[in-house]
């Protein structure tokens, strides 16, 4: 018997329950769907990473303090908090010779603060840092300059805006923020005004550059972040860029060395800092993202086998609710094994449409999601690989015909005369 | 005549655990080709399982049954399908057609499983045997029950098979069907098809040349039928 009789048996038979073969391959549908969802999710994500990296530069070290594993997240998410990095350190980083490879260094505080002008209010991040936060970290001013050396050790009440801080307290009256007076305070300061900072400088457009949003802050001079708004003397960073990215390594030695030496300490446990660099940072982002998508993978293996059940089911009820037809096709000359394949084939093909079903839906929905991502202004890159979609339908094939074997043989061992009177 | 079916001393015993029952006792007789043979008795009586021996769909237990002077015993499974196929047509009490399934296709569904070209033109010729040229785009569903056995005849005839099973084929219509049905069965043995009826209706076996009676597993006459019936063609049922 040949193979096109059969499938135009079996395309007729699954035809005339269209809704029961629908419901079937559900389970198909959605396993498959979410394998090419997931895998795409991955190579989007990935993407994403790498964007957000490649725009940070990966020639960027970066010294926290508090003593932690370099893949693990800092210290002080915990709450602890560090006193002893400072902007001495930063100074010594700068100018000592043992670090001949570090090009720039700029030491950081952070905070949140509300940002006043005129009626405008709005809470936003504030960057306490140096003069050389410029050369570290690459951009252009849309509007005046950044903050010269002398401002920043001269204690200067000035402000560098980001674009969006910029563009809501200005953009409405159309005011240029350069030369404008802005009131800063934090939420501990309770009494009303707070600092009054005159703008300076109004940075470009950045966009979003290692899940931070770079146009939702305001810059201003170190001294001025820690005494007047956080009230500390400590520093939370010193970012530090390498000459070139071969030098990362060697630089993150020699800084290590030279803090330790700064700080008087003996052993490796007593450090009070941790240098890392971005790269370190991404593999502690990407082993969340694989062990999510690992997750999610096998998420959608349980589905497909929950739906390969689902099709072993339908198949020996359909079995039974057949045998009549079974018995009539045997005495009409149909062998065990086109019995067996005829069965197999249904259960084949019900598989393969739900594959195709679900490879449809899978492209769709990872299509919509970075349409999603895109509209919320992340580089979200839509990556279908075949090699996902080969995976998914020959796995929901696979599943169809192991799942289909059990009732296929219960079909083809079924004695002509007894499925013959059966009611 | 050319010799068809010959039966020695066949012997069918069913196991059920440890008890064995002995369905049919020695059961002996030759069928030659061209004849129209009704196999009858009352239910019980083994005219059944002799059938399903007949038809390749059982073995015997013990005995000789040669087709075509072959004797059957050693062929396989497989073998014994293609046989199904290739030289027996079935006709059923309950039609056992697929439903949801055009006349035409119910037809061509033995043609999957041969070897055979031209599917259409072999289901359009069977149909037009039993005067169904005029329904062969209905579903099963949309046609009487003399039409659906007229159906399943035709089915029966498409592989051009040596011999014809008709098991009570009558037994689910009415008598003005039935004799529908009859009249085909003996136009079709007139043209040379042998068939053999099984029944336990006398009305029913009377249409047959020769009448093989089995009680309790043994035959218990064998002979031509000298007052036979003639089922007449009615006109209201084959337009």
């Amino acid at each position: 018997m040949d193979l096109i009789g059969t499938v135009k048996i079996v395309s007729r038979t699954l035809l005339a329950r269209k809704g029961r073969s629908f419901l079937t391959v559900l389970g198909i549908v959605i396993g498959v769907s979410g394998v090419i969802v997931i895998i795409a999710l991955g190579a989007g994500a990935q993407s994403l990473i790498l964007g957000q990296i490649t725009r940070l530069g990966s020639d960027l070290l970066s010294v926290q303090p508090g003593k932690s594993d370099e893949k693990g997240p800092p210290v002080q998410i915990f709450g602890i908090v560090i006193t002893t990095l400072t902007k001495e350190d930063a100074e010594a980083i700068r100018n000592s010779d043992q670090i001949p490879h570090a090009r720039a260094v700029n030491a950081i505080v952070r905070g949140n603060v509300t940002v006043t002008w005129q009626n405008k209010t709005m809470d936003t991040q504030f960057s306490g840092t140096d003069y050389a936060y410029p050369e570290v970290v690459d951009f252009d001013m849309q509007e005046g300059q950044f903050f010269d050396r002398q401002q920043e050790q001269g204690d200067a009440n000035v402000a560098v805006l980001g674009y969006s801080v910029a563009d809501y307290l200005f953009g409405e009256s159309g005011t240029n923020p350069v030369g404008q007076v802005i009131k800063v305070r934090t939420a501990s300061q309770t009494q009303a005004g707070g600092v009054p900072l005159r703008v300076i400088g109004v940075v470009e457009e950045r966009g979003t550059a290692f899940f931070q949003d770079q146009d939702d802050q305001i810059f201003i001079p170190l001294s001025i972040g820690q005494q007047q708004l956080l009230g500390i003397r400590y520093l939370q960073a010193i970012n530090i860029k390498v000459d070139s990215s071969e030098n990362v390594t060697s630089t993150k030695e020699d800084i290590t060395a030279l803090l330790k030496q700064r700080h008087r300490i003996q052993k490796d446990i007593d450090q009070d800092f941790t240098v890392r660099n971005i790269a370190d940072a991404v593999e502690v982002l990407s082993t969340i993202t694989d062990a999510l998508r690992l997750f999610l993978t096998a998420m959608a293996g349980i589905a497909l086998v929950v739906g390969g059940i689902g099709i072993l089911n339908i198949m020996l009820a359909t079995v039974a609710e057949r045998t009549r037809e079974i018995g009539l096709r045997k005495a009409v000359g149909a062998s065990h094994s086109a019995i067996r394949n005829q069965f197999l084939i249904e259960a084949g093909c019900l598989t393969f449409l739900g594959g195709i079903a679900g490879i449809i839906l899978g492209v769709l929905v990872s299509y919509l999601m970075a349409i999603v991502m895109r509209f919320l202004g992340y580089d979200w890159a839509f990556v279908i690989s075949p090699s996902s979609v080969i995976l998914a339908v020959g796995v929901s094939i696979l599943t169809g015909v192991i799942f289909g074997l059990y009732p296929a043989f219960k079909a083809s061992k079924l004695d002509p005369i007894e499925a013959l009177r059966y009611e | 005549m050319q010799e068809l079916i010959n039966v020695e001393n066949l012997k069918k015993d069913y196991f059920n655990e440890d008890v064995v029952t002995r369905v049919l006792h020695d059961v002996s007789f030759k069928i030659n080709k061209g004849e129209f043979v009704a196999i009858m008795g009352p239910s019980g009586s083994g005219k059944s399982t002799l059938m399903h021996i007949l038809s390749f769909l059982d073995r015997a237990t013990s005995g000789k049954y040669e087709f075509e002077g072959e004797n059957t015993k050693n062929f396989d499974d497989n073998y014994l399908a293609r046989l199904r196929n290739e030289k027996v047509g079935f006709v059923f009490q309950s039609f056992n057609l697929l439903a949801r399934t055009t006349v035409l296709d119910n037809v061509k569904l033995p043609l999957i499983y041969s070897a055979k070209k031209d599917h259409d033109k072999l289901a359009r010729k069977a149909l037009e045997a039993v005067g169904l040229s005029h329904r062969l785009n209905y579903f099963t569903n949309q046609i009487s029950g003399g039409e659906k056995q007229r159906v399943a005849i035709a089915r029966a005839l498409v592989c051009e098979p040596a011999v014809i099973f008709a098991d009570e084929p009558t037994g689910n219509l009415d008598s003005k069907s039935g004799n529908a049905i009859m009249h085909i069965l003996q136009k079709l043995n007139e043209e040379g098809n042998t068939i053999i009826l099984v029944t336990h209706e006398t009305d029913t076996a009377n249409h047959a040349k020769r009448i093989i009676k089995i009680k309790d597993g043994e035959i218990v006459s064998d002979h031509k039928i000298s007052n036979r019936t003639i089922a007449r063609e009615d006109r209201d049922l084959v337009k």
